[in-house]
């Protein structure tokens, strides 16, 4: 699955992330462009038990949430 | 409770601001205000004479070095980003309002944190508010509500805030003529000029690195069960406080706390509706500020807002003075709500 999180503005891309992360998701696909974002996002899935690898892209980052 | 780097940063950083708060009322700002967001926008735009209210006239250089500092510091980070048009013209109307319930209370939520930190319990009562009003705004973000997403901008779109800002610090320095300054009152009262940039760069960058945020610190508690950012806020709090102690400018009560006035339910719905806008727009007044800085043309829309509804409130007798809230004042902060709630529902009912 991928939120595509692109030119929200924090606490929205959390909110979008935590909604399918409640639903007890093996992996999931964010995609951010603010720093604010991807610290955020990247903050919510540690603490949900989440591991985070972040892949820089041209206008942003993916983040790739896998249960940990 | 593990010490995260993002969670040291904003010890450090809350600390830091803090104490430049403190020194910066020690040098000659307006007690409990070595920082507000809103009191120096009111104060530069009646230095700019878009109200003519003679006691809060004054081109503060603090915002000029939260602009400037953040600006600086995300170019050096590559962190600077032009975006804009996530609803710009809401996002004026929004922080209009927001800027009229900080001058009901008087002072924006950094104002809050140091006036509670000198014993004004009136800020405590208004913190109650500046929570709720959070919690009514979270709950809305949570069923869908959004201005909807910003797109990439020109670098010109993204630095004209700053440039305003150097514009602004040139004609305080060469031509001063231009602007208005206050005789008396909080407008008279001021850090030299240096000082006062100095601590806005200061404040500009470590504000910019750790994302700090007074709405989104308790904002990220409610909603996410997530204390990170609200440390900050804490530690501008806990280190005021203890140098106000030691310098004797603690002094625990509701009456004659300076710049503040003890008409409890207005300082409840005026820091409400502060609360209440700045999570629906993302961020608190200086935050904001901070996001204008590195480039992003909707909080630059959001500080323009505030300054017009500077102007507006002291234009319109809205703004409280130490005897308390006004009438119009009051009607202002109603109405806020009300346009605030109509805009979101609206919003939320046509994405259904």
């Amino acid at each position: 699955m991928e939120i595509d999180a692109r030119g929200l503005s924090c606490p929205q891309p959390v909110i979008e992330t935590k909604k399918v992360l409640d639903t007890k998701v093996a992996s999931l696909r964010v995609l951010v462009d603010n720093i604010a974002a991807k610290e955020n996002v990247s903050r919510y899935a540690k603490s949900a038990g989440y591991a985070v690898d972040v892949a820089e892209q041209d206008d942003g980052w993916l983040l790739t949430l896998e249960k940990a | 409770m593990i010490v995260t780097k993002e969670k040291r940063n904003l010890i450090l950083a809350g600390s830091a601001t803090g104490l430049i708060a403190v020194l910066l009322v020690f040098f000659g700002n307006p007690k409990n205000m070595g920082f507000c967001i809103a009191c120096f926008i009111r104060d530069t735009a009646g230095a700019l004479s878009l109200h003519s209210a003679s006691v809060v006239q004054y081109a503060r250089p603090e915002i000029i070095g939260l602009l400037l500092g953040s600006m600086m510091i995300s170019i050096i980070k590559k962190e600077f980003k032009p975006r804009g048009g996530s609803s710009p013209l809401l996002r004026f109307v929004f922080s209009f309002f927001v800027m009229i319930g900080a001058l009901v209370f008087l002072g924006c939520p950094f104002r809050l944190i140091l006036r509670l930190a000198g014993g004004d319990l009136n800020a405590l009562v208004a913190l109650f508010g500046f929570i709720s009003g959070i919690i009514g705004g979270s709950i809305l973000l949570s069923k869908g509500f959004s201005l909807g997403r910003s797109y990439k901008q020109s670098k010109a779109e993204g630095s004209m805030m700053g440039v305003v800002a150097l514009a602004l610090l040139a004609i305080l320095i060469f031509i001063p003529s231009l602007l208005k300054f206050s005789e008396k009152g909080p407008g008279s009262l001021h850090a030299p000029v240096a000082l006062a940039l100095a601590g806005g760069l200061i404040v500009g960058i470590l504000a910019q690195r750790t994302r700090f945020c007074m709405a989104g610190g308790i904002r990220d508690v409610f909603l996410f069960k997530d204390s990170t950012l609200l440390l900050g806020s804490v530690m501008v709090f806990v280190v005021a406080l203890i140098l106000n102690l030691f310098t004797g400018n603690f002094v625990l009560g509701f009456a004659g706390q300076p710049v503040a006035h003890t008409d409890w339910l207005w300082n409840f719905l005026g820091m409400g509706l502060v609360g209440y806008g700045s999570v629906l727009l993302g961020g608190c007044p200086l935050r904001q500020t901070i996001l204008a800085g590195e480039g992003s043309s909707d909080s630059a829309m959001s500080v323009l807002g505030m300054l017009v509804g500077a102007a507006f409130a002291h234009n319109f007798g809205l703004a409280s003075s130490t005897s308390g809230a006004t009438l119009y004042g009051k009607i202002a902060v109603i109405i806020g709500f009300v346009i605030i709630s109509a805009i979101v529902f609206v919003q939320l009912k046509n994405k259904k």
